[in-house]
């Protein structure tokens, strides 16, 4: 297979929370090998332009190789937060299906699924 | 052999599965059941009932709960730790003494209760004593929201839990003690860490994060294979089975639903996370990027190399307080056009409310079916979807404004785009917003305290 261009959906899942107005997403590679695409590939700043109009502060990444996975935090992504929020998903509970919208490039030679 | 004990949950936040803790109790071997009631709204709204009513101010559901189960409990030897109490652990408590008398369980049970969190009687001497009690998110000092405070607890770790079950106690009642404390709590008792066991005691605060969500470790909204795991009418909630040396694996009982995988483990790790290597708890803190995980065996996972660090000075405290008021209202468009005239219904509303001048801190629009969870990354929806669900959200600091807000959406129906339906719950209800302000207290201004009470 060569390079291609996948929706995050195929390499990863994800589960979002909140944590007053900022929403995090562990975004978990579905196979050890893919986590070095995801580290690779799903930046700061690819995240922050993914979410460009939905949140209102900055993005934040961590990671953790143990587990395959990226933690990021969206601050100022819920509404204000928790009770203040007038949005249905005011806990951020689907920002993590959101994410894995993001489509990315997959480097030639890997096959996907 | 090692000696290894089984610490099931059976209840993930006050509302949670009614059955958990009795499937829990039945269906396999367990010496210690865990249950988590507490979640900042909570405290709210505990606060306010017992301020109507000072017999009150826990999770009442407990109570029944308690009485159905206690004589199995006992039976077995399983030891339960909640933090039901609430704002009135003592309440609680003697709310428990009398479902295990009706039981005719008298002398057979010890209630270990847990106070010492709430400090809402305590903020002016608190703050005269150096501590504004400033804002964690904003710095603002709590003087400019003082008189809007409706309850004040910190957070407290798994000692005083230990405390109760070394003085005998079967059931442990608490107040805000952390969710991972009531995990973590029995394993400090059984195996006799130290408290600068930083390791063992971050290992614990995991088993108990692991915990602490009920089923969302076993299956339960687990989007890896979703449509494929097992028997989810029936799910097995979480068994951490520990072991001294600070290892443990994660399981549920046979012939239940439900899956514990690497993958089922890791998204309920990664929940609600900020920093992974700086999990702050008043036990310890814990480095979430040295955890192994593996599959062990069916519904079988282990977890090993979790690493920790000191504790902080401090302890942190929620704080809920008065914000104002909001309401939400919906109806549905139907096609053709669907979108078309829900937009349009918006827009005819914003106009209303504009001419009635009434003023609002925020107007929010929602197309549930097109944008509401996604927003644009959903993209055009298709042009004849059948139905669209406009959802409009208004919130104030004043309820006036919004309680007019919620006289304008039925009038839509009539005097508004066509093929509108969905409105059969009346006007929406106007709700008072209770906002949360996070904040620190050095831990030497705080004494929890333990008691135990006999049935």
């Amino acid at each position: 297979m060569s390079a291609g261009t996948v929706k995050l959906l195929r390499l990863a899942h994800a589960r979002s929370g909140d944590k007053g107005d900022t929403a995090n997403i562990g975004l978990i590679a579905l196979k050890p090998e893919y986590y070095p695409i995801l580290e690779e590939a799903v930046t700061v700043e690819r995240v922050a332009k993914h979410f460009e109009g939905m949140i209102k502060g900055r993005v934040e990444r961590f990671e953790l190789p143990n587990l395959h996975a990226l933690n990021f935090l969206l601050h100022g992504a819920l509404g204000g937060g928790g009770t203040l929020s007038l949005k249905t998903d005011a806990q951020g509970k689907v920002f993590s299906t959101a994410l894995l919208r993001m489509e990315i490039t997959v480097p030639g030679g890997l096959d996907v699924d | 052999m090692t000696r290894t004990i089984r610490i099931g949950s059976g209840q993930g936040f006050w509302g949670d599965w009614l059955e958990a803790p009795r499937r829990q109790v039945e269906g396999g071997p367990l010496d210690y059941l865990m249950m988590d009631y507490l979640a900042e709204v909570t405290m709210s709204i505990m606060q306010k009932q017992r301020a109507r009513d000072p017999a009150v101010g826990y999770a009442k559901d407990f109570v029944p709960l308690m009485e159905r189960l206690l004589p199995a409990l006992v039976e077995k030897g399983i030891k339960v730790t909640s933090n039901a109490g609430g704002v009135n652990p003592c309440a609680c408590a003697e709310a428990v003494v009398e479902a295990a008398q009706r039981q005719e369980l008298g002398g057979r049970v010890k209630i270990g209760v847990v106070t010492g969190d709430d400090i809402l009687d305590r903020l002016e001497e608190l703050e005269s004593h150096g501590h504004p009690l400033s804002n964690m998110d904003t710095g603002e000092p709590l003087s400019s929201v003082r008189e809007r405070v409706q309850s004040a607890n910190v957070y407290i770790g798994a000692w005083p839990v230990v405390e109760a079950l070394e003085r005998g106690a079967d059931v442990v009642i608490t107040g805000r003690v952390t969710d991972t404390g009531l995990t973590l709590g029995p394993m400090l008792h059984e195996f006799g860490w130290a408290r600068d066991d930083w390791d063992r005691i971050a290992a614990g605060t995991i088993a108990g994060h692991i915990n602490e969500c009920g089923a969302q470790c076993t299956g339960g909204n687990c989007l890896v294979d979703w449509e494929h795991i097992p028997n989810m009418a029936d799910p097995g909630y979480p068994i951490v089975v520990a072991t001294p040396d600070g290892g443990f694996h994660v399981t549920k009982h046979p012939g239940t639903g439900g899956r514990v995988s690497v993958a089922s483990v890791a998204e309920q790790l990664l929940y609600e996370m900020g920093d992974p290597t700086n999990y702050i708890t008043p036990d310890g803190i814990v480095d979430f990027t040295t955890i192994r995980l593996e599959q062990a065996g069916e519904n079988n996972v282990k977890v090993s190399g979790v690493r920790g660090g000191p504790a902080t000075d401090s302890l942190k405290v929620s704080i809920s307080y008065l914000y104002g008021f909001k309401a939400v209202g919906t109806l549905v468009y139907a096609w053709p056009d669907a979108y078309q005239k829900a937009k349009a219904a918006d827009r005819i509303l914003r106009e209303r409310l504009e001419r009635l001048g009434l003023e609002f801190e925020e107007i929010l629009t929602e197309y549930v079916g097109v944008n509401a969870t996604h927003g644009a990354l959903a993209g055009e929806p298709d042009p004849d979807i059948a139905e669209v669900q406009l959802r409009i959200g208004v919130r104030a600091h004043e309820a006036a404004a919004v309680r007019r807000f919620t006289r304008e959406i039925a009038p839509l129906i009539l005097n508004g785009p066509p093929s509108v339906t969905g409105f059969a719950g009346g006007r929406p209800k106007v709700e008072e917003i209770v906002a949360f302000w996070p904040a620190l207290i050095p831990k030497s201004e705080v004494q929890p305290k333990v008691e135990i009470f006999e049935a």
